[in-house]
């Protein structure tokens, strides 16, 4: 098992290398540059040869890839140019990011919240109406854009049910202790700022769910209809066990490999999400600062932004893998 | 009074667009306690859906049940759910044909027999451990301690089906259903595992039902013997009286068709010729003529009655085989 990681957080490393090499020349290849952006129509050619050789951007690529990756061995990033001109790259991730995490930890929780037990309900009641409409909902949940789904929600519910649809939290001077706000809340027992960062996370995070709610709802019911038909759920029950005892340890148990693995996808998948919702709700996220930054063509935040992404996505299917192991001993002495 | 008594049992399987099928067809059939009854017929003949309806196992949803299943008095088919969760595992244990696709592959064995002990004696998980190692033990597991701990994949088949043995009999039920317990396994374990069976029944007094395809599996076992064909009881009989004299074609076919060692070198095999498929409705036939070598055209026209021959023999054949010596009678 221990090797098994090690061998895989060592894969890791390749991916980030040559993903980093990938990124890097890519962004360049996109028409315009940091320069024309930051300077608009005023700009002259001379003004943007100066702003160009400033930023180093007048050198050969390999030489801007080496000095690049030079930098970020000592763990310097660069700095912004355009998100937030001059700010270290590394301090507007750390200061972005906990906002991102909190709004994809939110999400995913009322994703799985949702969707495993309504799947199940659905499973034991194939057939029936309550299953034929969660079926059919679930596919408008599948098919609708989030940027249409946050609009709507934005729009029209958000005014209805008296939630902000704006930003984090209302300035309310709340201390920081982690930089997720919910947490922070509760941690400094300042009850309303928490209250308050949840009312700001309610909206954005069902425009979020939407997409991992159905998928992980459709992969339950149709893991949990092929368990009950099992032959050990039928030993379970000629034990006597009780309902909710067959229910837990004998059906869920086991249907429970392939959701994870689709709950591990679904987490891979947020980070897209999360930038055309964070756009919508003015959520301060990478995801906002990752639409900003193509923007304004701001190399060193979206490098950064980029990279991280990819190393979320391969460390939570590594987490997938092992969760496997947890689940079903078959692999574990494998 | 007979421990089980089944009455006029039905089963029907309804399907949306479909003829309702009738799997299991008024059997009826006693078991004395501590006996040990044989369910004998080929795949189809409704004896799996037969323990299963007993179970109360069948689907909620389109298994249609009726008729009487009277255990100690008590008509299992008007209990609740819960009801009936109280007995299951307790007065009544089941065995099922395939040992590593009927235990739980993510849950280790010693977990697999303590739930059905916590569950119906109040035990602790702790003391259930040690139960459970103590059965284990019983039923022929080297170093149960260990196998408390290990999963199904990591037992043998032979293994498998031991513990599915500890965990059915782990309650001491006064009835154990076995379907068809030794089919998925090697011919050498499946002696040892008859033996097994035969030995704990005997020492806890429980009776059993054995379903089973294998005449042999009745030969060494049962006290009684019904054979069912299409849903319905086409022979009863003791197990002496059923292998020395069958009466129905289709008993006699079975027998027949047992490959013998000390049949001559090329002899031909005797299969009963057809398939299930070949049945026809029992309605104005009986279902056995399109295959039945002793069939009249009265078979194809009429249903069979069941005749009681005395002696606890059943029969319903309009042309039974005849004996083939002549009894002797005696003086």
């Amino acid at each position: 098992m221990l090797r098994y990681t090690v061998r895989r957080l060592i894969q890791l490393l390749g991916v980030v290398l040559v993903l980093s090499l990938l990124v890097f020349a890519w962004l360049r290849a996109l028409p315009g540059g940091p320069a024309s952006a930051l300077l608009g129509d005023r700009g002259t050619d001379e003004s943007r040869a100066a702003l160009e050789k400033q930023l180093g951007l007048d050198q050969p690529i390999f030489i801007q890839y080496f000095k690049f990756l030079g930098r970020a061995l000592t763990g310097d990033f660069g700095n912004s140019t355009g998100v937030q001109p001059g700010d270290s790259v590394v301090d507007i991730f750390v200061q972005r990011f906990p906002a991102t995490l909190e709004l994809s930890i939110f999400a995913i929780i009322l994703a799985v919240v949702v969707g495993i037990p309504l799947g199940y309900v659905a499973a034991k009641r194939r057939g029936t109406w309550f299953d034929n409409l969660s079926v059919g909902g679930s596919l408008i949940g599948v098919a609708v854009p989030v940027f249409f789904l946050a609009f709507v929600l934005k729009e029209v519910l958000a005014s209805k049910l008296g939630l902000p649809s704006v930003g984090r939290q209302d300035a309310i001077g709340a201390t920081r202790v982690t930089g997720f706000f919910v947490l922070d809340g509760l941690i400094t027992q300042e009850w309303d700022a928490a209250w308050n960062a949840l009312k700001h996370l309610f909206l954005p995070a069902a425009a979020l769910a939407t997409i991992p709610f159905a998928v992980i709802f459709r992969i339950t019911r149709a893991a949990v209809l092929d368990v009950m038909d099992e032959d050990y759920v039928r030993t379970a029950e000629a034990k006597g066990l009780t309902a909710p005892l067959v229910r837990r340890r004998h059906v869920l148990r086991n249907a429970m490999l392939p959701v994870v693995t689709t709950i591990g996808l679904q987490i891979g998948a947020l980070l897209a999400g999360a930038v055309l919702t964070e756009k919508v709700f003015a959520f301060p996220g990478v995801g906002e600062a990752l639409a900003l930054g193509f923007e304004r063509r701001d190399y060193p935040v979206l490098q950064m932004l980029i990279m991280v992404a990819a190393i979320v996505y391969v460390v939570v299917n590594l987490l997938v893998d092992l969760s496997y192991a947890l689940i079903d001993p078959r692999i574990r002495t494998r | 009074m007979a421990l089980l008594e089944v009455r006029d049992l039905t089963v029907e399987f309804h399907r949306k667009g479909e003829e309702p099928f009738t799997a299991v067809d008024r059997v009826s059939f006693d078991v004395e306690p501590g006996q040990t009854v044989g369910l004998v017929g080929e795949s189809g003949c409704g004896k799996s859906v037969t323990s299963l309806a007993i179970m109360g196992l069948l689907p909620k949803r389109g298994a249609k049940v009726s008729g009487t299943v009277n255990f100690e008095g008590t008509d299992l088919l008007t209990l609740s759910d819960k009801q009936l969760r109280d007995k299951r595992g307790r007065d009544l244990g089941m065995v099922f044909q395939d040992p590593l696709s009927s235990l739980n592959p993510v849950i280790p064995i010693g977990l697999q027999v303590t739930e059905v002990l916590e569950r119906h004696q109040g035990l602790s998980r702790k003391k259930a451990m040690v139960e459970a190692a103590d059965l284990l033990d019983k039923v022929g597991i080297p170093d149960p301690t260990r196998r408390l701990s290990e999963y199904p994949h990591q037992l043998s088949g032979g293994m498998r089906q031991r513990a599915l043995i500890a965990i059915a009999l782990a309650c001491k039920p006064r009835l154990l259903i076995a379907d068809e317990p030794t089919t998925a396994l090697d011919v050498t374990i499946q002696a040892q595992i008859l033996a097994l069976l035969k030995g704990l029944v005997q020492d806890l007094g429980t009776a059993l039902v054995m379903i089973t395809h294998d005449l042999g599996v009745v030969a060494g076992l049962c006290d009684e013997v019904n054979v069912l064909y299409g849903g319905r009881v086409v022979e009863k009989a003791q197990r002496h009286e059923l292998f020395a004299e069958p009466r129905h074609p289709y008993t006699h076919g079975l027998l027949a068709s047992i490959p013998r060692l000390d049949a001559p070198r090329g002899e031909r095999l005797n299969p009963i010729r057809g398939s299930v498929a070949d049945n026809i409705p029992w309605d104005h036939a009986c279902a056995f003529a399109p295959r039945c070598p002793n069939a009249l055209d009265l078979c194809r026209e009429q249903t069979p009655v069941q005749e009681d021959l005395g002696g606890g023999r059943l029969l319903r054949c309009h042309n039974p085989v005849q004996p083939e010596v002549p009894q002797e009678v005696s003086a």
